[in-house]
């Protein structure tokens, strides 16, 4: 098979940031956030800090190491939350069809017309700051496209011939979607879910910049970003930058590495290379 | 469980499709009975709802179709009076069908071994190791070549006989008192088809399993069944033993069918120039005629068959055909 420039990109950007976050604690040259040196403050990058120093005087480049573990297990735990919901709802929705049906449209248009963002601020005001509910306010609220393309896939499957010949074989509902409709739609929703993890670190950044996410000390890209708005203005480019080229690689990586798998996990494609 | 009692008895079967708050009757009156390991051929033209009775008798009719009228006994069993449960539990072990297409029939996901073991998991509750072992026996009864090989492929590495061949062995796998078998070659190649044929002959009648074969090939049905009903706009218009259909067609539109099928060498013998024809279209299912479905295209049409649908009648030597006319 072909090699694919974006699957190969996407693919070596991601287990960066996933290499990063692993090996936090072997590559970080300090700690995050005990080593802070007020003496050493809004250092440019050199030799002893890498990636030079914000305004508390902490290294800016194993800040963003330690905070890749937090942007990418946002992304990955939140996504994954959004995944299992939209793919429940959109499976059983178009499968089953009916009331159930339309309560399931009816809710996935709902979430589509709230703004995210809006949505998660409202479900963290309630369940208070803090790394836990950034996770579920996320997993809540970004799950109606993979809901969409589930039950999509969902309604086109079910008239299948094999799905009506698993009826006639006695296959039970939950058999026929466990084992005949979710393998034969895992494809696009494993695209829908990684272009979605890009989107949940954007949020999580978004969120932790408005202060509702990740709290202090602890680093994240996006409070990172959110803390060196000062220095946007007093010139200090390095403190917003790097984490900001952080969240841009990773979000890239994670894109390219959606549109690679759904290139790859195209059937069409998979004919031919069959 | 009355002992003498038919496998299959269809009675007075209507199936109602609803269609903008208006309810056509798709299928109308249409009775027979299978009995135990007896091969019945159901012959027809597309549309002419044979597809739609075998769905009746799965219990998988979907709206907008539904029944509308009569009943299906499965083993003296009233099909429609069973919960979802009990009809899941009679498919797949006590019934079974194959279907059309094989290419799109077998999950393209699931190697083939795998989707045959599936049954012995779900309905006989063997264990995935056993059942895997017995999936590689029904590829071998079928007669894949290298059964163990063969397993582990998945349905595209296979050629549509092939296919078709575990097709049959899923739908043969527990054992079924009645296969439906929906034109399961017509998507074959003739030479693929006749073995086919035999393989499903072969097994049903080792295993002690009935026939419903729907089929609009004529040769195919005679060759097959012992008893052929033919059905036209929804309707039977003659049942009976498959010998006599074709040797002494007795209503209108079946020696419409008979003369129209081709034979070697019958040009030179009967002075044809053409393949003979029926006149005209089946009616769409919003309009049918009143009176007997098939006046519009018959030849000995009177003013009755155009007011009055014609009753069953009993014919010598056994059998039913619906015609004032009759042979």
């Amino acid at each position: 098979m072909r090699l694919r420039v974006n699957l190969v990109m996407g693919g070596a950007l991601f287990a960066l940031a996933v290499g990063a976050a692993v090996l936090a604690p072997l590559i970080a040259t300090h700690h995050p956030f005990l080593d802070a040196n007020l003496m050493n403050s809004e250092l440019p990058p050199g030799s002893e800090y890498l990636l030079g120093t914000d305004k508390q005087g902490r290294d800016i480049y194993s800040r963003i190491v330690w905070g890749a573990q937090i942007s990418l297990m946002v992304g990955v735990v939140s996504q994954l939350i959004n995944t299992v919901i939209g793919t429940m709802l959109g499976l059983t929705g178009g499968y089953w069809g009916g009331k159930w049906d339309d309560f399931v449209s009816g809710l996935t248009n709902l979430m589509l017309s709230i703004p995210s963002l809006i949505f998660a601020l409202a479900i963290i005001a309630v369940l208070g700051r803090g790394l836990m509910s950034l996770l579920i306010a996320l997993g809540l609220t970004n799950w109606s496209f993979t809901c969409r393309i589930a039950r999509a896939s969902a309604l086109s499957l079910k008239s299948q011939g094999y799905v009506q010949a698993a009826k006639t074989l006695g296959y039970s509902d939950m058999r026929i979607m466990l084992t005949q409709l979710l393998p034969n739609m895992v494809g696009p929703i494993i695209v829908i879910g990684t272009l979605g993890m890009g989107g949940a670190i954007l949020a999580e950044a978004a969120l932790s910049f408005l202060g509702l996410g990740v709290q202090p000390p602890w680093p994240s890209w996006g409070s990172m970003l959110s803390d060196a708005r000062d220095a946007i203005i007093t010139g200090q480019v390095w403190i917003p930058l790097f984490p900001g080229l952080a969240i841009f690689f990773t979000v890239l990586g994670l894109n390219l590495l959606g549109d690679g798998l759904r290139d790859v996990l195209d059937p069409q494609s998979k004919v031919r290379s069959a | 469980m009355n002992v003498g009692a038919p496998l299959l008895e269809v009675v007075d079967l209507r199936i109602d499709l609803a269609d903008a708050g208006l309810r056509h009757a798709a299928v109308e009156g249409v009775s027979f009975s299978i009995p135990r390991g007896e091969t019945f051929g159901l012959v027809g033209e597309s549309g002419c709802g044979k597809s739609i009775t075998a769905l009746a008798v799965m219990g998988l009719l979907r709206p907008p179709l539904a029944i509308g009228a009569g009943r299906i006994l499965l083993e003296g069993r009233e099909i429609q009076a069973l919960p979802q449960s009990g009809l899941k539990r009679l498919r797949g072990r006590r019934i079974a069908m194959i279907f059309q297409e094989p290419m799109t029939a077998l999950n393209p996901l699931s190697s083939v071994g795998r989707q045959i073991a599936e049954m012995f998991v779900l309905h006989e509750g063997a264990g995935w190791r056993q059942a895997q072992d017995k999936a590689v026996e029904a590829l071998r009864m079928v007669r894949v070549p290298s059964p163990e090989r063969r397993a582990k492929d998945y349905p595209h590495q296979l050629s549509g006989g092939m296919r078709q061949r575990v097709m049959i062995a899923i739908a043969l796998a527990c054992r079924p008192a009645l296969l439906v078998a929906d034109e399961p070659t017509t998507a074959l190649d003739v030479t693929v088809q006749s073995e086919i044929i035999d393989l499903m002959q072969e097994l049903c009648a080792e295993k002690g399993t009935a026939i419903l074969m729907i089929s609009h090939d004529l040769g195919l049905v005679a060759r097959m069944c012992r008893r052929v009903a033919v059905m036209y706009a929804g309707r039977l218009v003659e049942e009976r033993a498959a010998h006599d259909v074709f040797r002494a067609p007795s209503h209108p539109y079946t020696q419409g069918l008979v003369a129209s099928m081709p034979r070697l060498g019958a040009r030179a013998a009967h002075g044809r120039n053409r393949l003979q024809e029926i006149k005209g279209v089946v009616p769409s299912i919003a309009a049918y005629p009143p009176g007997c479905r098939f006046h519009p295209r018959c030849g000995s049409a009177s003013d009755v068959c155009r007011k009055v649908p014609p009753e069953q009648t009993g014919i010598e030597g056994g059998g039913t055909v619906c015609c004032y006319h009759h042979a």
